[in-house]
């Protein structure tokens, strides 16, 4: 019975990439293609030839997807799935020492959920609790593979920044305000004392880079001084600083927004992606201007006070002024159905369906700086895929599979099928072990 | 009259003094030595506390108190890897979040003198070095008079490396037997054994109590590790470098927290999921430092072993398996994932496949240490698969040599340490009897376990703490 329990676990392991070909699928490719009908062949984990007609490899799996949709795998901007032991270090106003690299949870049953909504990559961000938060990294949902094997290879890996209500916590006793519950209020308090936050920060980190640029040419020129100590919160500034790190900025109002913009340009960095961004659509040209990206909810506001001025048009508002724009989920739920999310997109500014549906793939993938290798179906990208079974921004569609470099890692059918084989051993251990219980074996404390 | 002898060695003492001949002899006992073979009938001369002979046909010296073995078998003293006996503030009650949620708890329970040496001040990031008694020696701070002392030596526990467990550095463990003295000097083996680290259960907003500061999340007292290794580094580096030549440059600020990372020739780093013994192995091969893991209730799983295997690691498997929560009659059973019952199922047969896999490992009681309780749960290994010589090693020669102490204690050989158990019946059996117990050659008779267990140890929360 063991042995059929580890075979199951074996079996949710997707296999090697092998050759396939998906044919007679309505291919959205969102890249140079556009939509058509016709194959798409894989190889070796890459999209290897795509078109109407295309030539099968011998030895090749094939796919028949007459009436059914394919489209590149589905990226989202934003999620906290998959850590472990927190998402956010809130005990400090300055928490850019820590990374959620370190608490990758590959064991987190949001990565299967989002895979069967058809994600392949998220950007995982530590929360929005202090002003400069932590280290960040988009995964690829590998689901069944380690944790190192879930990081998603060379991606530039970013940092969050937060600005408004959640770093300055009002109502919260663990700084800000609410301090009548604390002994010690966390600065700070105001949007202002966020603005300084971030200052000072990289008024620091500008110092330390000094220190260590002076170091390095010492060592340039043979010398051999004491180096500068490793300050590891002040290492990730010095990275944005030199262009090393993307800066995940979560805001909501126009105001706070043209600040971080101010703040990055006198600091000598750039904000990616401003996140959430709500009243992005007030200041889309000042965003375009700096090149920012916003990843943005589609219609989802008013939840506190600072989302309460926000319009379902701001996507394709801020679409229509250049800047690059992603529809993200936030949440481990909503992370399931994004391709709806990106429907709304063609109600709620007349977006086409080609132009919506870059809102969560390939428009986060240039986001995150990742579309040279995921985002659309073209040759030589990860074939990274998603099939439904109608056209994928409706209700009523559904994901059948889901591959990540060329490996199938969800397959509706057979989790469906699997679930019977599941229960029974859920089953059989819980009979096994009252079983055991009733064993006259005295438990102390039971 | 030997046999009166004997009867006097059993029962004269009811609570389990220590007599003090200096030389005893144990004969026509079979002897189960670990490190060699099992000897069927001979004697094990005992000298000023050490093993003077073992062997077949070893001559009883005139001055011997003569022990008559017939029908015993006596085996090294077992050792239980990573325990807090001795320890101050460590009895049941107190040990409660055993440096897991114990942040800052310096306000709670009778506070070892250790912790009130940490501030409960706010942390305001690792320069306030939170959490953290690096300096601290176990040896330093042991209680000669733990009443613990006595339930453990009753389990066949001769030596024990003691802990504090207290925040995320705790402070160095120490290789302590388990002799009733005045001085607690006396008990110590070894007094640095490696730094204790924990990493809390902390959800990122301060969670747990205490001062609420940083770090407050696992990725922040990850980051707050690695910091101080690196400060570490860097403090050695200013440190040598001023040692040579002081002229001209500013003195180092003495800072006791790195100096007790210094100090320390290993760390024990928690791990029970997969998920943890992964991210641990590559933690402590990037912090560079010889580790041990603790806990290693998913080591089951052939992924788990096979990492490491491959880390070439040191593993400490916890005795406190996992138990299902109380179910009431109606109860829901189905809001448990598969994984947590395969869990369950499974945990006990950690060590048999760790041995399989050729993964070095120790076996250590996470509290569960009185007498019943200890022996039910080696037990559990054995039935699931450990045989009784490994399950045997694993708490004798095995953490010894994790240790570095296999030298002096472990196994039964000549010139090491007199640590012995003598049993009625194989060591670990339901109905097997401990008739007494040698600790650095001071013999001992446990205390009568009560039939069902005492089960004295079943609330403690342990280093390590499997909860």
């Amino acid at each position: 019975m063991k042995r059929i329990l580890l075979g199951t676990l074996l079996a949710l392991a997707p296999l090697c990439a092998e050759t396939i070909v998906i044919q007679n699928a309505t291919v959205m490719t969102e890249g140079p293609q556009g939509i058509f009908k016709g194959s798409v062949v894989v190889k070796d984990g890459k999209i290897a030839e795509i078109g109407e007609k295309v030539m099968v490899p011998a030895g090749a799996t094939i796919i028949e997807a007459g009436g059914q949709y394919l489209i590149p795998g589905i990226i989202d901007c934003h999620s906290h799935i998959a850590g472990s032991g927190g998402i956010n270090e809130g005990s400090v106003s300055v928490s850019s020492m820590v990374n959620i690299r370190d608490i990758i949870n590959p064991d987190d049953i949001a990565i299967y959920r989002a895979l069967a909504g058809g994600v392949t990559t998220a950007n995982i961000l530590h929360g929005s609790a202090n002003s400069i938060g932590g280290q960040t990294l988009p995964l690829k949902m590998r689901w069944g593979k380690s944790a190192q094997e879930m990081i998603f290879a060379g991606a530039t890996p970013g940092i969050k920044f937060a600005l408004g209500e959640n770093p300055k916590r009002s109502g919260n006793p663990q700084g800000g305000r609410g301090a009548g519950a604390a002994p010690v209020a966390r600065y700070p308090a105001t949007r202002m004392g966020v603005e300084d936050v971030i200052r000072e920060a990289f008024n620091d980190a500008k110092g330390y880079k000094a220190d260590w640029d002076a170091y390095d040419a010492k060592v340039a020129k043979g010398e051999h001084p004491i180096p500068p100590r490793t300050d590891l919160k002040l290492q990730a500034l010095k990275e944005v600083l030199e262009g090393k790190r993307y800066v995940h900025v979560h805001c909501y109002r126009a105001d706070e927004i043209l600040m971080m913009i101010r703040a990055a340009e006198d600091n000598g960095f750039k904000v990616r992606t401003f996140q959430h961004a709500l009243e992005g659509y007030k200041v889309a040209k000042e965003i375009a201007a700096h090149g920012a990206g916003v990843s943005t909810f589609s219609d989802w506001w008013a939840y506190k006070i600072e989302a309460i001025d926000a319009i379902p048009f701001n996507a394709a508002l801020l679409t229509k002024k250049g800047v690059i724009v992603s529809l993200n989920s936030d949440d481990a739920e909503l992370m399931r159905h994004l391709n709806t999310e990106a429907g709304k997109a063609m109600k709620y500014g007349g977006m086409n369906e080609t132009e919506a549906l870059a809102m969560v793939t390939i428009n986060p993938a240039r986001q995150l700086g990742i579309d040279k290798t995921v985002g659309s179906i073209e040759v030589g990208k990860d074939a990274d895929l998603v099939l439904y079974d109608g056209f994928p921004m409706s209700d009523f569609s559904k994901v059948l599979k889901v591959w990540i470099d060329g490996a199938q890692y969800f397959d509706r059918d057979k989790a469906i099928a699997d679930q019977a084989t599941k229960e029974a051993e859920k089953q059989r251990l819980l009979d096994k072990e009252k079983s055991g219980q009733r064993q006259p074996t005295r438990r102390p404390n039971q | 009259m030997k046999k009166l002898l004997v009867f006097s060695l059993l029962w004269c003492c009811a609570y389990a003094l220590a007599e003090a001949p200096s030389t005893v002899a144990i004969r026509n006992a079979k002897i189960v030595t670990v490190s060699g073979p099992v000897i069927a009938k001979g004697t094990v001369i005992v000298r000023n506390g050490l093993i003077e002979a073992v062997g077949e046909s070893v001559a009883v010296p005139p001055d011997a108190w003569v022990v008559d073995g017939e029908g015993m078998t006596v085996y090294p003293g077992l050792i239980d890897a990573l325990s807090t006996v001795g320890m101050p503030g460590a009895a049941p009650a107190a040990a409660a979040g055993g440096g897991r949620a114990g942040r800052g708890s310096t306000a709670t329970q009778t506070a070892p003198a250790a912790a009130q040496t940490t501030p409960a001040t706010r942390s305001w990031g690792p320069e306030d070095r939170p959490q953290t008694t690096s300096w601290l020696l176990a040896a330093d701070e042991l209680q000669a008079g733990d009443r613990r002392v006595e339930t453990v030596r009753s389990s066949g526990i001769t030596t024990a490396v003691t802990f504090p467990t207290r925040g995320i550095f705790a402070g160095q463990g120490s290789v302590i037997d388990l002799v009733s003295g005045e001085k607690p000097a006396e008990m110590v083996v070894v007094p640095a054994a490696g730094q204790y680290l924990s990493l809390g259960s902390g959800r990122g907003f301060g969670g747990g109590g205490g001062g609420g500061g940083f770090p407050s999340s696992l990725m922040g007292i990850i980051a707050y590790i690695r910091q101080l290794y690196l400060d570490a580094d860097h403090y050695k580096l200013v440190k040598d470098a001023y040692a040579k030549d002081p002229r001209g440059m500013q003195r180092p600020e003495y800072d006791r927290a790195l100096e007790g990372l210094l100090a320390s020739q290993r760390i024990l780093l928690p791990a029970n999921q997969l998920i943890e013994i992964d991210r641990m192995l590559r933690f402590g091969a990037e912090l560079k430092q010889p580790m041990i893991l603790y806990g290693a209730r998913e080591a089951y799983r052939p992924e788990a072993a096979e990492l490491l295997k491959k880390a070439n690691a040191t593993v400490l498997v916890s005795l406190r398996w996992p138990t299902p929560p109380a179910r009431s009659a109606d109860s829901d059973d189905s809001n448990e994932t598969l994984r947590t019952l395969e869990e369950r199922d499974q945990a006990p047969s950690a060590p048999a496949v760790l041995q399989k896999a050729g993964v070095k490992f120790a076996l250590y009681s996470d509290g569960t240490d009185a007498p019943r309780d200890f022996q039910r749960a080696v037990k559990k290994a054995i039935d699931n698969g450990l045989s009784r010589d490994e399950a045997l090693r694993a708490l004798t020669l095995s953490p010894a040599e994790i240790y570095g102490i296999s030298d002096r204690v472990g196994s039964i050989e000549t010139g090491k340490i007199a640590n012995l158990v003598v049993t009625k019946g194989e060591i670990f059996d339901d109905r097997t009897q401990v008739v007494m117990v040698f600790v650095d050659g001071k013999k001992y008779t446990p205390e009568v376990a009560a039939p069902g267990g005492r089960g004295g140890a079943a609330a403690t929360a342990e280093p390590g703490g499997n909860q």
